[in-house]
């Protein structure tokens, strides 16, 4: 059913072709995006907080329509879709949201069965084997009868990455999946993510500010500014750029292109003009 | 004298604006609350099929207020008996306790005061619940699983809710008549066969029970209606949950209120026009 890793570079899984988009049509958020997401790939979508990545990731999973511009994802022109399109488009995508999002009222058993249940006509049984392997993919099966509220952060993170991989979708998309994670969970869903990418033959998106640990594991990275794509290539590429934003982001420096201090009036003139 | 009549005229503009603003968004409020409602009301079709979603809701808004409910109701007809023998006696008419009694619950009482409580404790409730599931994403995800959380979520909270409500409002009733009989017969000494005889007499089902009912599926709908559409409308953060809630509870209160009035000139003042 899905298509392999060996596919990868034939047509794109989501295409952006010159992409602008603002909440204020007045002050736009993305402004001229172009990327290409071949199949199979797992790639990485990164900037500092605020730079418009997790808008690209709205208009990927179309909550959003471009103002200008076009996003095709798995095929579809995301402005062209009407409401059952659009749930049909995404009955083949699967999300991570930053903190999970688990239904709170659900057993984690529950809530990998939830999308089956509601999508599919399983049986009982069937649908029960699916879950159950699911939780095995992420380790942890013996959690299937806890609450929400019984896990740590690390173990909701599995649990709702069990239930988007719970119709085996095509694309998987990542929203800061690393946020607040001890170092245990985040090298396990690092290694989840690329292990599932794989297995499936699905393709994912990771939209991340933890660049050094990232880069690990996407195959192709881009990095974005203001909401503009500043710099793209494999980890390599992106480690070696001499672009001066990507060296302050890759190495974490205070200041750069990105100052460490909040636009002001000039801090010497100002204490002067307090003085009696 | 002239600059002060320019910052006059100016004044008045601006709080006309503001008022007018005001006006426009309150009116676009309730359009968009009414589109919400017909959105609901067309696709129930989930809550229907698979009707233990909205029994789990009607035990959630239902079966966990019985106790404000019941404990309210039989203090409103305890107090009811007291105060109204308090007046019956003085005309002679102690007897007819249990008709002032039985009256005053199924007509007003009981319907009104169930739906302020049923407000208070599962209208917030459910503000406060379907608010917290948009904050935390728990709406988006669905969305994301091709699943429409208006379906799966709104509807069936807002069916369990109007049905809840007719079932609590006569709970409220029934008690408040018995706390009325505890008092009026058991404390103060009225004659029982009086008390239950004269009730039986008097309450009219189709005029007096009916129209009860009627005026508490109304609430139900207004309450349960009110709280779904503050809940999804609210703001994803802890502020805005907590405004959403807040309003949900003045907004039915009012509500309640203001279609109780309309109701009973409709239903109880038709035949006495002169």
């Amino acid at each position: 059913m899905h298509n392999q890793p060996d596919s990868r570079g034939a047509d794109p899984v989501v295409s952006i072709d010159g992409v602008w988009f603002g909440y204020d049509p007045a002050r736009p958020v993305l402004r001229d995006i172009d990327l290409a997401i071949p199949r199979g790939a797992v790639v990485g979508i990164m900037g500092q907080s605020g730079c418009g990545k997790t808008t690209l990731l709205h208009l990927i999973m179309g909550a959003y329509v471009p103002s200008r511009g076009r996003a095709t994802v798995l095929g579809h022109d995301t402005a062209g879709l009407d409401g059952a399109g659009l749930f049909a488009m995404r009955r083949r995508m699967g999300m991570l949201f930053q903190f999970g999002a688990l239904f709170t009222d659900l057993s984690v058993y529950e809530n990998v069965a939830f999308p089956m249940r509601e999508n599919t006509a399983l049986p009982e049984d069937v649908l029960h084997d699916l879950v159950m392997m699911k939780l095995q993919a992420v380790g942890l099966r013996g959690a299937a009868q806890l609450m929400p509220s019984e896990l740590s952060g690390g173990m909701s993170r599995r649990v709702a990455l069990a239930r988007s991989i719970a119709l085996d979708p095509e694309l998987i998309l990542y929203d800061e999946p690393f946020t607040g994670l001890d170092p245990i969970s985040f090298g396990v869903i690092v290694r989840l993510i690329r292990e599932l990418n794989d297995s499936l033959g699905a393709t994912s998106i990771v939209v991340t500010h933890d660049v050094q640990e990232a880069l690990d594991v996407v195959d192709y990275a881009y990095f974005m500014a203001a909401g503009q794509v500043i710099e793209k290539g494999t980890p390599d590429e992106v480690r070696a750029s001499r672009h001066p934003f990507m060296r302050q982001f890759v190495n974490g420096l205070p200041d750069g292109p990105v100052p460490f201090h909040y636009p002001a009036a000039d801090y010497a003139g100002e204490l002067e003009a307090t003085l009696p | 004298m002239m600059p002060n009549w320019v910052g006059m005229r100016l004044a008045a503009r601006a709080r006309l604006e503001g008022l007018g603003s005001n006006v426009t968004s309150v009116i676009w409020r309730l359009g968009f609350a009414a589109r919400f409602l017909g959105y609901l009301v067309a696709h129930s079709g989930t809550a229907m099929r698979r009707f233990r979603l909205t029994v789990a809701e009607v035990y959630f808004a239902g079966v966990l207020s019985l106790v404000i409910i019941l404990v309210s109701g039989l203090f409103v007809g305890m107090v009811l008996a007291l105060q109204g023998y308090e007046t019956l006696q003085r005309f002679g008419a102690s007897e007819s306790l249990g008709v002032l009694v039985a009256l005053s619950l199924v007509r007003e009482l009981g319907p009104v005061v169930a739906g302020l409580l049923f407000a208070s404790r599962a209208g917030s409730a459910i503000t406060a619940e379907i608010g917290l599931m948009k904050a935390t994403e728990q709406i988006s995800a669905m969305e994301m699983m091709a699943v429409d959380p208006i379906a799966r979520v709104v509807a069936p909270r807002f069916w369990g809710g109007v049905i809840s409500m007719p079932l609590l409002a006569a709970l409220f009733s029934a008690m408040g008549v018995f706390g009325g009989y505890l008092i009026g017969v058991q404390l103060i000494g009225v004659d029982a066969g009086a008390f239950w005889s004269q009730m039986q007499a008097a309450v009219d089902l189709r005029n007096d029970i009916w129209n009860g009912v009627l005026k508490s599926i109304v609430f139900g709908i207004a309450v349960t209606w009110i709280a779904v559409f503050e809940g999804y409308d609210a703001p994803p953060t802890a502020e805005g949950v907590s405004r959403a809630t807040t309003r949900t509870v003045v907004t039915s209160s009012l509500a309640i209120l203001a279609l109780d009035f309309i109701l009973t000139a409709l239903m109880f003042t038709g035949g006495n026009a002169p």
